[in-house]
């Protein structure tokens, strides 16, 4: 395994009950890369970060990060692994009865024996990263969809973690909040040295800031590259999500019988 | 028809069961996560705060009122027998042995139990939980554990204000209302109740109680679909199960206690 692998899913196939999500996955996130996982709602996206995270074990195939095999982790060392991980939910996942403070100083507090001020110097610094030092007394329901990203996403690097991910950081945002956003990310991977996996359906923003995309339908990977080798593809699949069009490769309509059978036009009663 | 029926019933059974098996394996994951509970007993005393005194009103209200009912309608009876000096025994038993730590219990499940339900639901449904344990924090060791103890130590603490309460309403109507004499009232109680026979049973039982009541409200909360519907039949689900439990655990620990080995 190359030393500069940090994320390595090799062959995992996974299905919640009998309903295959997954079937066949390989990519690789390399350190300091911002990777996206791109694919339509439904595909299985979340359920790819559910099992970098451990969270759920593949039925088949390796998750390793850092070189440590997830599949093969008990409590404690999945734990120990996840203190260098961070998890950016996609509507934040605040803690509900804490204070914007309190929730980036949870990990602190948590896992160090810090004293007090140095928790208060250390999450000011992270709220200051994402522009929300003034906020800091606030409470969760107080904040806007944007704003709680940020703070979730300052939470999550409080630790600073190796490994980031996000789980539709674009989702719903007005089009400053997402190009504040997207920068962030980039900022982040670079100046902390993180390697971040996103997940996102959001073509135009994401393609501004990643170095790798996969492209996943129906449980695989179909394509994958760099921005610009995306932009350029003319694989149907990949040219119909970047551009947006309703109808392709992807249907507009679900699977149904006929229409006009559906709408009893003609046939058997006439 | 008839097999369709007979194999629904047969599927509802099997997954009753398997739901209880969850359920106690939850409650064997919470013992064995109460580490943090006690070493970090602020997080208790905090949980003890939303879940006891914030029920304080409801038990205080509802142990004087009860009690005054159980003056008046124990005066009523005792009187056709010529004994109303016997009311203050009479109140004092019923509340300690019984109605204490029922009728608070009842009421703590109806307050505690469904607040306790949501609060986790929504933690759940808001993906709180996956948060934390992405954090390296054990959910069931920090937000669960608390919670339960909490609801353990506060039953009984709140049995023992309704039945005081209760006692006082006793008094109120008994002696103050009716003027049965006060220090027959009084004299009688304290030589009648027993410390061991009547007040620890009835310890006990609210303590036994307290310990059904948190977990059925944990686990509901802790296994409810993660959606708004999910949530409210969950809180639902935890007023009637632990409701019927209270009573049917009621009736098994009162048979051992003032039957069986008495
Ligand atoms: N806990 C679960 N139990 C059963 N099915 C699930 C669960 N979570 C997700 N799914 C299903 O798995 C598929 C992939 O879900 P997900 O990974 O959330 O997709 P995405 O994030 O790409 O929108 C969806 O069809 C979803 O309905
Ligand atoms: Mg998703």
């Amino acid at each position: 395994m190359q030393h500069d692998t940090l994320v390595e899913i090799e062959d995992v196939v996974f299905g919640y009950g009998d309903r295959p999500v997954l079937k066949g996955i390989n990519l690789t996130a390399r350190r300091g890369q911002v990777i996206a996982i791109m694919g339509s709602s439904g595909c299985g996206k979340t359920t790819l970060l559910r099992l970098i995270g451990g969270q759920i074990r593949p039925g088949e195939g390796h998750v390793r990060v850092a070189g440590e095999s997830l599949g093969e982790l008990d409590q404690a060392g999945l734990y120990r692994l996840r203190r260098k991980m961070g998890m950016l939910f996609q509507f934040g996942a605040l803690f509900t009865d804490m204070t914007v403070f309190d929730n980036v100083a949870f990990q602190l507090r948590e896992h160090t024996d810090l004293p007090e001020d140095a928790i208060r110097d250390l999450v000011l610094m992270k709220l200051h990263a994402v522009g929300l030092r003034g906020a800091a007394h606030l409470m969760p329901a107080e904040l806007s969809g944007g704003m709680a990203r940020r703070v979730a996403l300052a939470r999550a690097i409080a630790l600073e973690p190796m490994l980031m991910m996000y789980d539709e950081p674009f989702a719903g945002l007005d089009p400053i909040s997402l190009g504040v956003t997207g920068n962030l990310i980039r900022r982040l991977t670079d100046t902390l040295g993180l390697t971040s996996v996103v997940v996102t359906h959001d073509v135009q923003e994401s393609l501004k800031i990643v170095d790798y995309v996969y492209f996943v339908s129906e449980g695989m990977i179909v394509a994958e590259g760099t921005a610009d080798e995306i932009r350029a593809s003319d694989l149907p699949y990949v040219h119909q999500f970047v551009h947006g069009e309703p109808d392709g490769p992807v249907p507009f309509h679900y699977p149904a019988p006929p229409y006009a059978e559906d709408l009893q036009l003609g046939g058997a009663s006439a | 028809m008839l097999k369709q029926s007979i194999e629904n019933l047969g599927n509802r059974t099997i997954q009753g069961v398997w739901r209880i098996g969850f359920a106690a394996r939850f409650f064997v994951a919470v013992l064995l996560h109460s580490g943090t509970a006690f070493r970090r007993f602020g997080l208790t005393i905090r949980e003890m705060y939303f879940t006891g005194v914030l029920s304080l009103i409801i038990i205080l209200v509802s142990g004087l009122f009860v009690g005054m009912v159980l003056g008046l309608q124990g005066y009523e009876t005792l009187q056709t027998y010529g004994s109303e000096e016997a009311l203050g025994v009479l109140v004092a038993l019923s509340l300690v042995r019984e109605l204490g730590p029922v009728v608070a219990a009842l009421l703590f499940a109806s307050r505690a139990g469904s607040a306790i339900t949501a609060e986790i639901g929504l933690m759940k449904a808001t993906e709180q939980l996956s948060a934390m344990e992405m954090m390296a924090v054990d959910p069931i060791a920090r937000v669960v554990a608390p919670r339960f103890w909490a609801g353990v130590i506060s039953m009984p603490l709140l049995a023992a204000l309704f039945s005081a309460m209760g006692i006082f309403g006793g008094y109120l109507v008994g002696v103050q209302l009716i003027g049965v004499d006060e220090g027959a009232f009084w004299s009688q109680m304290k030589s009648a109740v027993d410390f061991e026979e009547d007040i620890l049973n009835g310890v006990i039982k609210s303590v036994v109680f307290g310990i059904a009541i948190t977990t059925i409200a944990l686990f509901e909360g802790y296994d409810a679909p993660p959606t708004a519907e999910g949530v409210s039949g969950a809180t639902t689900r935890t007023v009637v199960t632990s409701s019927l439990a209270v009573l049917a655990l009621d009736f098994v620990l009162t048979a051992f206690m003032f039957r069986g080995l008495g």
